[in-house]
């Protein structure tokens, strides 16, 4: 009944019920234009990933494999050097949690917006890349087009991107030569964008300057390689101190 | 290394990320109310996330050598220009990318 309603007099109203598939078709089409970015990001950076595998001698089927079921692009790099180096399981495993670490703050953010997807709620959280948490936490879905249906073609197509760039790789190898030099930019890009429109929304600025301050300053401290955990626990630590001001100033979108 | 090894290695990465992105809808699951420490979490948290995210893009420029990180501040610049000029997301990200490829390739 949740289309049928009744109007101030008490007669039934009918009202079209939009079909499953066209619910469907109008989701993947609101989704697709909002990963055109990624399509390029991703292509560029997962052909570069199939084409290292080539040369460090694996089959295509490895990172057409890795790719889907890895599915996220720094630990996927790091995990060529680790299936080259002799085999060290803890190791494996705390590297890739650390490198990880961050989706963490990406599962407390979707709480609420992934409540009730139902079956897509575990496809949801499975492909959620820095990429595709960013668009499905930021973009407003128009009246009408169902959200669940939107998000879950964002991660679908973001993810086939990813998995058919790294295999077209893994398969052409060295044969490729491409001047595409810069073009990784698209991914910074897309993140100052988003950082931007959120910054736009807010009134005060507090959880902002506390991202960009405090990873810039762990950065320095700790060097490329490790300063992600350290700039996590800093920037937890902030926002938990400034908690009343935060709330009082009502800046949360 | 030997295959079933390397099966290993590559399930442990998947292991290892996917609990990092299951462990929250774990921990807080939607059938009890979630606490409201992590509800603000949940709502403070994107604006530094994004912000850590776009220092993270830029963790490999050099600072001290080479272009010392010119190209990627005109590109930032050239983005939030654009973007501010126009509002369109797509356009704001491929003007930057196109300066930034200019200016990588033609300029330093």
């Amino acid at each position: 009944m949740a289309y049928n309603d009744f109007d101030e007099r008490g007669v039934y109203i009918m009202k079209e019920v939009p079909s499953k598939r066209r619910v469907i078709l109008a989701a993947a089409r609101q989704a697709f234009p909002c990963t055109i970015p990624i399509f390029a990001g991703f292509w560029f950076l997962g052909l570069t990933y199939g084409i290292y595998m080539n040369i460090s001698g694996f089959s295509f089927l490895y990172p057409m494999a890795m790719s889907f079921i890895i599915y996220g692009g720094s630990l996927e790099f790091i995990a060529v050097e680790m299936l080259l180096s002799p085999f060290a399981p803890l190791q494996t495993l705390a590297m890739a949690l650390l490198i990880q670490a961050r989706h963490l703050f990406y599962g407390i953010s979707m709480l609420d917006k992934f409540r009730g997807m139902g079956w897509k709620k575990i496809y949801l959280i499975f492909g959620m890349c820095d990429e595709t948490f960013s668009i499905n936490y930021s973009a407003q879905v128009p009246d009408g087009v169902d959200r669940g249906w939107f998000m879950f073609f964002v991660t679908l197509f973001n993810h086939l991107y990813w998995c058919s760039a790294a295999t077209a790789g893994g398969i052409l190898g060295s044969l490729i030569s491409f001047d595409t030099e810069g073009l990784d930019f698209v991914m910074t890009a897309m993140f100052v964008v988003i950082f931007l429109e959120q910054w736009l929304k807010e009134k005060k600025h507090y959880s902002a300057v506390i991202g960009v301050g405090v990873s810039a300053l762990c950065l320095l401290i700790f060097g490329a390689d490790s300063f992600m955990i350290p700039t996590m626990a800093c920037i937890l630590c902030l926002l938990t101190v400034f908690r009343q001001s935060i709330e009082k100033a009502g800046d949360l979108s | 290394m030997s295959l079933p090894q390397q099966v290993i290695t590559i399930a442990l990465c998947v292991f290892g990320t996917m609990a990092t992105r299951f462990l929250p809808f774990l921990l807080f699951s939607s059938k009890k109310p979630t606490p409201k420490y992590i509800q603000y979490l949940g709502n403070a948290l994107p604006s530094a996330i994004f912000g850590m995210l776009v220092v993270y893009c830029l963790k490999n420029v050099e600072v001290l050598s080479g272009s010392r990180g010119l190209p990627e501040c005109i590109a930032i610049l050239a983005v939030v220009g654009i973007h501010l000029w126009k509002r369109q997301m797509l356009l704001s990200i491929a003007g930057g990318t196109v300066c930034y490829m200019a200016l990588v390739q033609f300029v330093f």
